[in-house]
């Protein structure tokens, strides 16, 4: 179980730490065509990333709930579940909008990599009833997800990751 | 007392769809700009509806020299109500609005909006220019015509996929009605007299 890191940002910005992260980069690289053939990794979502707040704290539930924000976390290749991964969702709800502090908010992964997170009700803004996700944390490569509800009125929503090693 | 009846029914059209907009349960957790964005938008499509009315002279008292006049005003509030629909949206939310104008949005209905948005800019530049580059009028009318039916077929296509503040019904009458009203207005006037004659 790894801590998360409160700036990805500021992690990125030691020096040794950006040679490591080329260095994963450049072996998961050669990595990839072997996982292929096991879980594929997650890819971003368009517009997954946005009004995303880096550092969203994590909490017992956003705002006064009544929402479950639910998924999984799995590690690509073969798809091991992945626990203790820290989980940031935000919506536009009932208790603010998107880019709203007090709409943001993170969690932690149990030991079957799932997380479930309670949140006010996602309503329909920018034309969709959505939710946005995001991994962002150093161990994995960072993967935002915009899931959208099938009726505005579901009062659940869930999103899945697999993701990829730095 | 057809005029009344006709005036009457394009009230009903019109504001009823504005009233079910202005009173929609999701204004509750909307903030003002966002809510003057969406009603902004709605506004547009409801505009839009008078364009072509205005224009084919087809409403009571208001032939076409007159029709048009009006049109040219009701013209220039359409392009102000998109303006103020992008503008509030854009406060809102701004990496929505960006990649909406950049074509890199996850959701479809964004593309038809900018393209009709563009079309709509399109259309009334040509009506700023009439004037300044001597088109002919035939000419002109193609141009303007074109570019109205992309703002009438993306705006329609656009509010359609839309889950908002305008509920389904009204919103779908007032489509309808805009895109039939187009449709009579363009075969009316003949709007492709320019290719046939070329063609002859």
């Amino acid at each position: 179980m790894t801590h998360p890191k409160p700036d990805r940002r500021k992690f990125l910005m030691s020096g040794g730490a950006v040679i490591g992260a080329a260095v994963a980069t450049g072996a998961s690289g050669l990595l990839v065509p072997a996982r292929a053939q096991g879980v594929a990794p997650t890819p971003t979502m368009r517009g997954g990333a946005n009004n995303y707040r880096p550092g969203a704290p994590i909490v017992e539930r956003i705002g006064n709930g009544g929402f479950w924000m639910v998924g999984t976390v799995r590690r690509a290749g073969d798809g091991a579940p992945l626990a203790g991964q820290r989980i940031q969702v935000w919506a536009h709800t009932t208790e603010g909008h998107e880019r709203d502090p007090q709409s943001h908010g993170a969690t932690l992964t149990d030991a079957n990599g799932e997380f479930r997170l309670e949140m006010p009700q996602i309503v329909p803004a920018f034309g969709q009833p959505h939710g946005h996700l995001a991994y962002d944390s150093a161990d994995f490569k960072t993967v935002f997800l915009r899931p959208i509800m099938p009726n505005a009125g579901d009062t659940s929503l869930r999103a899945d990751f697999v993701l990829e090693p730095v | 007392m057809r005029a009344v009846l006709i005036w009457c029914c394009l009230a009903v059209v019109i504001a009823v769809p504005l009233a079910v907009a202005a009173t929609s349960p999701l204004l509750a957790w909307r903030d003002p700009v966002y809510i003057a964005a969406g009603f902004a938008g709605a506004a547009a499509l409801a505009i839009m509806l008078l364009q072509p009315l205005l224009a084919g002279g087809v409403l009571p008292g208001l032939p076409a020299v007159r029709g048009r006049r009006v049109h040219r005003w009701t013209g220039i509030a359409l392009v102000l109500a998109v303006i103020l629909h992008v503008g509030g949206l854009w406060l809102t939310s701004p990496p929505d609005v960006v990649d909406a104008l950049l074509f890199t949005s996850p959701t479809p209905f964004s593309a038809w909006g900018v393209v009709a948005m563009w079309a709509l800019f399109g259309a009334a530049l040509l009506v700023a220019l009439r004037r300044r580059w001597r088109i002919r009028p035939q000419v002109w009318r193609l141009a303007h015509t074109g570019l109205v039916l992309v703002v009438v077929v993306g705006s329609v296509v656009h509010a359609m996929l839309i889950v908002g503040t305008m509920g389904t019904a009204t919103k779908t009458m007032l489509c309808l009605a805009l895109v039939a009203a187009t449709l009579k207005v363009v075969i009316d006037l003949r709007a492709w007299a320019a290719i046939k004659r070329r063609r002859s």
